[in-house]
């Protein structure tokens, strides 16, 4: 194992590859995922070192090749689809939140269903209201499914090698902006481990900022602006938005008194309500002032590009809600 | 478009005519099966013993039966809520069926799945799917799961009629033809889609006429002759254990009674219904095997009678079971 300067593309195709080789009965399905590589790149060489029996290029049906995972796991094989856009988990939506994330527990926890969904998702490529979305919030609602959200390098093949190896359905939110995002990723790690909640990626004493996806590196620029003030934020990645464990941003909160949730979907059943309800019961006492949210607005996102930069929370007004709760 | 019916067992390669005496009265005493568990699910629905709703398959015994018998223990069926007969035809044990209709923590799912979703693994039943063409696509992914492995085994769906009309249905027809799978559509057609008749909701009654848009190898049977079904079965399954992909199979069949539990089923002609009656699967097989000098009707009644028993005493087996408890782990359940 060594860490590697790569960019978040690359290190989910890196996982993807490693994992394939350490396992026989993996395979990954998806629509030009094969001789195209992905429409993203992301299964860039698998098709090469595979062949189509296991880089199976798809029809654009997503309700049968995501079903098709199913009775792929349900007898004895490790299937990983790709979702092309996030917004897509639309069409699939009854084969996982009633199908995929129920079928084990239905069955009274007799079979495994080992199965991963990666769906690209996210805005601010111009890509409009239908491609745009992170969809974390239509599947927050589905019990027996796990839920990853990889904001770098690091976490894109952490994260991804670790589900892979889940015997449990787990759906990777990856987005679509941060592909070209470059950082360390320990590329050859032999040993993963699930993530089992948020992780602390800055620490500071004056205030928390909680956020997902492309927004994680949002607030670390916002907190580095107010950084420049002598304003320290604690910056802290939710990753794991199913099962949710809020415990370590209630204890963030205990020292720093504030907290900011931010997330890239409309406020409406984002998960930024419930992170705050959650910590509410746990370190009330300790708040200096009511939970803040920056998120999209209730609307769907717009197209032009003027526009959806001006409604994706900027690390600007990140740091100025941070600002107006001290 | 009218499409031939396969009628009779008789063809040119008639499977079932190397079926032993034993085998056929094999297939009678399966179906009395399936016909006196679904009678005492009535019963005990009545009783209060079934809670929420079921879904019973009295009239369609044929169609689990006939198809069953062309399985080997290790292929893959998967089926819907009205699956109770599925699973009898692969020896689901009747107490633990039961018990799992009675929310009970002996069921085959431990009271966790209920009437539609008995599920059984170790034979191969590897799930009931409670939204109508939801289980299509993942026996599309057990044939590939078939395929892959290169054993020989084979992936049955069974559906009704108004899975025809969803697109996971058309969206698995068309895998499973693209990638040559070895899966088998059975398809009940009763005619009626929850209560609708076929000829309210589709252009035409003869659903082989969907698989000739897959360019799918069909047939089209009397769902209610067990022996036309079984060489339906399996020539389509013999075909796929060859490497030859997915056949559809229409079954024309024809269900007792109402969709569900609170169903009286009153949008149905009484003369449909009549006729139908007349054309009781266990009925036409039984004069069959009568004919053939095979069992006579009091063979025949004592084959009801012990079937009738062996329903009642698993039913009340299952009744004297103790509830699933609160205590237990829900969520090492829920993720492995």
């Amino acid at each position: 194992m060594a860490t590697q300067e790569v960019t978040y593309r690359e290190a989910i195709v890196a996982a993807l590859r490693e994992e394939m080789r350490r396992d026989p009965k993996t395979l990954i399905m998806g629509e030009d995922i094969g001789e195209s590589g992905g429409p993203f790149k992301t299964c860039q060489g698998l098709y090469e070192e595979f062949g189509a029996t296991r880089v199976r290029d798809t029809p654009i049906a997503e309700t049968g090749f995501v079903g098709a995972a199913l009775g792929l796991a349900l007898t004895g094989y490790r299937p990983i689809v790709e979702i092309m856009f996030a917004d897509f988990l639309g069409v699939c939506f009854d084969q996982i939140v009633n199908s995929i994330a129920k079928h084990r527990f239905m069955s009274g926890g007799l079979v495994k269903t080992p199965l991963v969904i990666r769906a690209l998702g996210g805005a601010g490529l111009r890509f409009g209201a239908q491609h745009s979305q992170t969809a974390e919030s239509w599947m927050l609602s589905a019990p027996g499914l796990k839920i990853l959200c990889p904001s770098n390098p690091a976490q894109a093949y952490l994260m991804l090698k670790a589900a892979i190896r889940d015997d449990n359905p787990v759906l990777i939110l990856e987005h679509k902006a941060l592909l070209s995002m470059k950082g360390p990723a320990p590329i050859g790690a032999a040993a993963v481990e699930m993530p089992t909640g948020p992780k602390v990626l800055r620490s500071g004493r004056d205030a928390t900022i909680v956020a997902s996806l492309a927004m994680v590196g949002k607030a670390l620029q916002a907190a580095e602006q107010l950084h420049a003030e002598g304003v320290e934020a604690e910056v802290i990645d939710i990753q794991v938005l199913r099962p949710l464990d809020v415990t370590i941003i209630s204890d963030s909160v205990r020292r720093t008194n504030i907290l900011v949730a931010v997330e890239e979907q409309a406020a409406t059943g984002g998960w930024s309500g419930g992170v705050i309800a959650d910590v509410v019961a746990q370190a009330f006492d300790y708040l200096d002032a009511p939970p803040a949210r920056v998120t999209l607005p209730d609307h769907p996102l717009p197209y032009s590009p003027h526009l959806e930069d001006a409604l994706i929370p900027s690390p600007e007004v990140i740091a100025a809600t941070v600002r107006s709760l001290l | 478009m009218t499409a031939e019916i396969q009628r009779s067992a008789s063809n040119s390669d008639d499977a079932a005519a190397a079926l032993t005496d034993e085998d056929r009265v094999g297939l009678y005493r399966a179906m009395a099966m399936i016909r006196e568990f679904e009678e005492q699910v009535q019963r005990s629905y009545l009783a209060g013993l079934v809670h929420g709703t079921t879904h019973l398959c009295n009239g369609q015994e044929a169609v689990c039966v006939g198809v069953a018998k062309a399985l080997h223990p290790d292929d893959y069926v998967s089926y819907t809520y009205r699956g109770h007969g599925h699973c009898l035809a692969r020896g689901m044990d009747l107490e633990a069926a039961f018990a799992e209709l009675f929310g009970r923590e002996s069921g085959v799912c431990g009271g966790l799945g209920g009437s539609m979703h008995l599920t059984d693994v170790d034979r191969g039943l590897i799930g009931a799917f409670g939204i109508v063409g939801a289980g299509l696509p993942v026996a599309v992914g057990a044939g590939l799961s078939a395929q892959l492995a290169g054993r020989g085994q084979v992936s049955v769906s069974f559906f009704g009629d108004g899975a025809a009309n969803i697109g996971a249905f058309h969206e698995a027809m068309n895998l499973a033809q693209v990638w040559k799978l070895p899966v088998i559509f059975v398809c009940e057609n009763n005619l009626y889609g929850e209560f609708s008749h076929i000829s309210h909701t589709t252009p035409y009654e003869d659903l082989v006429i969907r698989a000739a848009g897959y360019a799918m190898a069909t047939a089209l049977v009397d769902g209610n002759n067990v022996l036309a079904v079984y060489n339906a079965a399996f020539r389509a399954i013999a075909r796929a254990r060859d490497g030859g992909g997915p056949t559809f199979i229409e079954c024309k069949t024809y269900r007792h009674r109402g969709h569900s539990r609170s169903d009286p089923a009153k949008y149905r002609d009484p003369a449909e219904v009549e006729a139908w009656m007349k054309r009781d699967p266990l009925l036409l097989y039984r004069a069959e095997l009568v004919a053939a000098g095979l069992i006579d009707n009091a063979g025949a009644d004592q084959i009801i009678a012990d079937a009738r028993a062996a329903a009642k005493t698993a039913a009340d087996r299952a009744a004297a079971a103790p509830w699933p408890t609160l205590e237990q782990d829900f969520m090492a359940k829920t993720f492995a």
